[in-house]
């Protein structure tokens, strides 16, 4: 009887220091503050014809349209398992497209998928859009199609709030720099004579950030926006982009009828500033201003 | 099919093929020496040493290799210890894999004989001896097979360190993943490159098996 009380007990204690984790370190959801600027809502269209998409033809049999993203960016693609819930500037983005497809917030199914897999899910017909830092280039348009251009993100630096000592690329000479393993970021700081470290993933780069192991993380603005913005106070982002990342929309190869419709939804929603607002309610928190919305590449 | 042969995707290919096999081959040699030590240790007439070899095991043996690098790379440089990741992936490896090799060498020397030690005993020999000149030799025939698992299990445990920061044969995929590579082919290079180091060092043991084997 005793014995089992202690388990009991122990149990509990267990249970505690658990709950008690869950809401440390400022989840970006935990954002309550009515200050900071709330993502827009979209209005759902209703009267959508895309039959010449088939990809738009079954997810509207479905009654659901199924879009790839990240889980693990803060700010940016955002998966919160305590809520349930996703949040971010790709996030936005995928709402405001679904949104003109006709599919309202309930009728997305936000499904995870990992850089690697994103070409197969797409062309397996997994997921139907793919929004998660998706840079356009040559090999990848072999295999999928982008809309876009919704973001021009740029290899930046993200060092702590206090350093002075690194203002640029220039800056970088005898530097440890962290990035994500395989990265294309690695090949542009060595050159510069930068000392790379690389992890599985940013917070981990992130976390020898914050103990000054390291001293700067470099990859795209974007995700060291999101980084800067949890962690409001302690990180900043240099803002001197040394290379030009093209974020598209990933659909299933040659589907010219979707990809003309997500082009129109966002040269709409960046037209009546729902983009911003977006931004704002995301990367903004981070400090750093909105950049000019790119020019679509429509092909 | 040709992705490796054009854009200077060999060499970083072939470096991370070196890397792979680095880290392998170190980690196997400490390994060894280190799974030798813990299953004389676990053998021991000394309880102390015992308990030791028994709660290696027990640690080791039982924890995801992922989380013990993991621990060498974020919480040793906590405590001031500092290392460069490829000693930290080889000290995680070597700590991992000693344990798996400590069991099949404390197995092997079960299959010895009662006897064979008691017969070095009464000749005089002392703990030491028995073990190092009479139990030793032939219980390393009898586990050269399971030891072979453990030790083609090894480079492919590499892999994990891929992830903190050692540019191996895994952490390849993502460099061409990022170039805009098709993913199948990269890894059916990969895959490639992992049997032709699987295939060696179960041929090496086969060879081995060859010229130590012994009628019983």
């Amino acid at each position: 009887m005793k014995a089992r009380r202690t388990v009991a007990a122990a149990l509990s204690v267990l249970a505690l220091t658990a709950v008690a984790a869950c809401g440390k370190d400022g989840s970006p959801s935990a954002s309550g503050d009515s200050a900071a600027p709330k993502a827009p809502g979209y209005t759902v269209k209703s009267d959508v014809k895309l039959d010449a998409s088939p990809v738009w033809a079954a997810a509207k049999k479905k009654g659901k349209i199924t879009i790839g993203a990240k889980a693990d960016q803060p700010f940016l693609g955002f998966e919160d398992v305590t809520t349930n819930t996703r949040n971010g500037f790709d996030i936005e983005i995928a709402r405001m497209i679904a949104a003109d497809l006709g599919f309202s917030a309930d009728q997305i199914d936000f499904k995870t998928v990992v850089s690697a897999n994103r070409e197969t899910s797409l062309a397996g017909g997994q997921i139907d859009l793919y929004v998660g830092t998706y840079s356009i280039n040559d090999n990848r348009k072999k295999t999928v199609s982008f809309a876009g251009p919704y973001y021009i993100a740029g290899q930046d630096l993200l060092v702590n709030k206090d350093n002075t000592d690194i203002t640029g690329p220039d800056s970088l000479k005898g530097k440890q720099v962290c990035t994500v393993t395989g990265s294309t970021s690695i090949t542009k700081v060595e050159p510069l004579g930068a000392k790379v470290t690389a992890y599985e993933n940013y917070s981990l780069c992130v976390d020898k950030l914050l103990t000054k192991e390291v001293d700067a993380v470099t990859t795209d603005d974007a995700i060291l926006k999101g980084y800067a913005a949890k962690n409001a106070g302690k990180l900043k982002v240099v803002g001197q982009t040394f290379s030009t990342e093209k974020y598209g929309v990933g659909l299933k190869l040659d589907d010219k009828a979707l990809r003309d419709a997500v082009n129109d939804a966002l040269k709409a929603h960046e037209d009546n500033g729902d983009w911003k607002k977006a931004y704002d309610a995301t990367l903004g928190l981070s400090g750093s201003a909105a950049p000019a919305v790119p020019p679509l590449e429509r092909y | 099919m040709g992705i490796l042969f054009e854009d200077g995707n060999f060499s970083t290919f072939y470096h991370g093929f070196l890397q792979t096999i680095a880290l392998s081959a170190l980690s196997a040699l400490f390994a060894l020496l280190l799974g030798g030590a813990l299953a004389a240790f676990r053998v021991s007439p000394v309880p102390v040493l015992r308990v030791f070899g028994t709660t290696w095991v027990t640690i080791f043996r039982n924890t995801p290799l992922t989380l013990l690098m993991l621990t060498a790379v974020f919480a040793l440089p906590r405590l001031d210890i500092h290392f460069s990741t490829f000693t930290f992936a080889v000290i995680a490896l070597s700590v991992y894999t000693s344990a798996f090799v400590c069991e099949v060498l404390r197995a092997g020397i079960n299959t010895v004989p009662l006897g064979q030690a008691e017969a070095a005993r009464s000749l005089g020999m002392g703990f030491g001896q028995t073990l190092g000149l009479v139990v030793l030799p032939q219980a390393g025939r009898t586990v050269l097979p399971p030891l072979s698992s453990v030790f083609i299990a090894l480079p492919r445990n590499s892999a994990v360190a891929g992830a903190f920061s050692n540019a191996e044969l895994f952490s390849v995929q993502k460099v061409f993943d990022e170039k805009g590579y098709p993913i199948f082919m990269t890894f059916f290079w990969i895959a490639l490159a992992y049997l032709a180091i699987s295939f060696t060092i179960s041929g090496a043991f086969r060879v081995l098996e060859k010229q130590l084997a012994v009628a019983r």
